[in-house]
């Protein structure tokens, strides 16, 4: 009995190791794919989410999409060299409003989702590279497809999203020069300020 | 961008002739002080002319036109019009050193006016002809041109000097005008486009006006991070500064077709000379160039 403890002990542990470890081999083109389709397939099937039920489309993209984006970083890449200057409580309070946001504005274009066909491109990176770019492309007829892509960072929980583009168009990155003129004349709590203030307000308007 | 407009080399005109006012009489000075947009207040205004115009008939209009004509019928008049623009598409993308896009683009004009039922269909795309889009302001930036400073025009929206230049050539080269003799005929069939293209964006703009915070830097960003991406057909190159602060950056294939253009650096103004050793320099530098 005594003896079989830490073999249960060692047992666990290779159990959770290898379960870390399958988490973390999730490459990031696959796990792109795999979320994409998923959600597709919700969508697809749920006549509420079709007809615009943004609480639902919310919940989903809660659910399946956003556990593999990283905020804090895109909050950092938007924020660029004012992010050095946060106080870590201002900091906790952009990712949050940023994330508020970005969710309750970009959420509802999964509801426009029509006959697009998607395709995955292949992933060219290097097996050691932390930092790579998944390439989705969306077709439509009598339209040029729209690229969609994701920038990638290995961390410890897996391939996380830090920046996206839509059709060349970073989401993130637009927000620098807004970000920046708001820091400018009313400081990094006036953008905290601004952000919250904006959640508000369109919160304050799906009612 | 927009190759019908009615009659609108003569707007354009009477645009460019309320600019030159505004420019002299000197009420446009820099505001935020971005480097690309030194008239500002100038574009502020039009931009404001411009939302009320969206608002008031250009939205309203578009919404009643997807009420009234099902999903399948606005399709075909997309394809429709895509089809007639694949023709300078194609020119485009000969004056740009790109032979194979443009026989491509040639093909599917080809194609889909024939057995795609005068372009109703795009059956060029299912059998593998992929959609380019082209025009002369991104042929210009291919050849080296400057972009200029920035412009929002009445009814046109937002375009660097260059892109003004060019969309004033595509206006004047689209086969409408010459195609459709009578002229209430052709602005019938360009309000059609532009209803069309109104609609097919209305979930889009929403959403970008909803996210922003400052609609007019919002859009000014968008234009600058779309053109970029178009005149280097998907590719641009990423300077390193887009990677998240603090991080080294990583190596990457090297994009297609990424010639030294005048506006490689365009998105966020212009990289200092020599590449900065390490991330402070680096972000210290872009930190110059949002102020």
């Amino acid at each position: 009995m005594i003896r079989l403890l830490p073999m249960l002990v060692a047992g666990g542990m290779i159990l959770l190791a290898g379960r870390a470890l399958a988490a973390e081999v999730t490459p990031p083109d696959a796990l792109v794919k795999m979320v994409t389709l998923e959600v597709l397939e919700i969508v697809s099937k749920d006549k509420e989410i079709q007809a615009g039920n943004v609480q639902k489309v919310i919940g989903l993209v809660e659910e399946k999409v956003l556990p593999h984006f990283s905020f804090e970083s895109m909050t950092a890449l938007a924020m660029g060299v004012n992010w050095r200057k946060a106080a870590p409580e201002q900091k906790r309070r952009l990712v949050h409003a940023f994330r508020t946001l970005l969710v309750r504005t970009y959420a509802s274009a999964i509801t426009s989702y029509r006959d697009e066909k998607f395709e995955f491109l292949p992933l060219r990176a290097k097996p050691a590279d932390t930092d790579v770019t998944v390439k989705v492309r969306v077709i439509r007829p009598g339209r040029q497809a729209v690229a969609i892509d994701y920038d990638m960072e290995k961390t410890a929980r897996g391939w996380k999203c830090y920046n996206m583009y839509v059709a060349g168009v970073s989401l993130v990155l637009n927000y620098r020069t807004e970000f920046a003129a708001e820091i400018r004349r009313n400081g990094i709590d006036g953008l905290v300020g601004a952000l919250e203030a904006k959640n508000q307000k369109l919160e304050a308007a799906a009612k | 961008m927009v190759p019908v407009v009615m009659d609108s080399t003569r707007s354009l005109a009477r645009a460019l002739a309320v600019a030159a006012y505004f420019l002299i009489s000197g009420c446009a000075t820099m505001q935020n002080g971005d480097p690309r947009d030194p008239y500002e207040s100038f574009n502020r205004a039009m931009f404001e002319f411009n939302e009320g115009f969206d608002d008031a008939i250009g939205k309203p209009v578009a919404r009643g036109y997807k009420a009234v004509l099902p999903y399948e019928i606005r399709v075909r008049v997309r394809n429709f019009f895509s089809n007639i623009q694949d023709v300078m598409i194609g020119v485009n993308n000969l004056l740009q050193g790109k032979p194979n896009d443009a026989v491509n683009d040639f093909a599917r004009f080809m194609i889909n006016s024939t057995l795609g039922l005068a372009g109703l269909h795009d059956i060029a795309s299912e059998a593998g002809l992929e959609k380019h889009k082209e025009d002369f302001g991104q042929t210009f930036a291919v050849w080296g041109t400057e972009p200029g400073p920035y412009f929002v025009w009445p009814f046109l929206g937002p375009n660097d000097l260059r892109d003004t230049v060019g969309l004033a050539v595509d206006i004047y080269a689209a086969p409408v005008r010459w195609a459709i003799d009578d002229t209430a005929t052709r602005n019938w069939t360009a309000a059609l486009f532009l209803v069309n293209e109104r609609a097919d964006l209305l979930d889009a703009t929403t959403i970008l006006d909803d996210a922003a915070l400052d609609k007019y830097v919002a859009r000014r960003d968008v234009y600058y991070q779309r053109r970029r991406d178009l005149i280097y057909d998907g590719n641009p190159p990423r300077p390193p500064r887009e990677r998240p602060p603090g991080r080294e950056s990583r190596s990457e294939a090297p994009a297609r077709g990424s010639a030294p253009y005048a506006d490689a650096q365009a998105l966020w103004g212009t990289l200092p000379p020599q590449e900065p050793s390490n991330d402070d320099a680096m972000i210290s530098a872009s930190q110059g160039m949002q102020q």
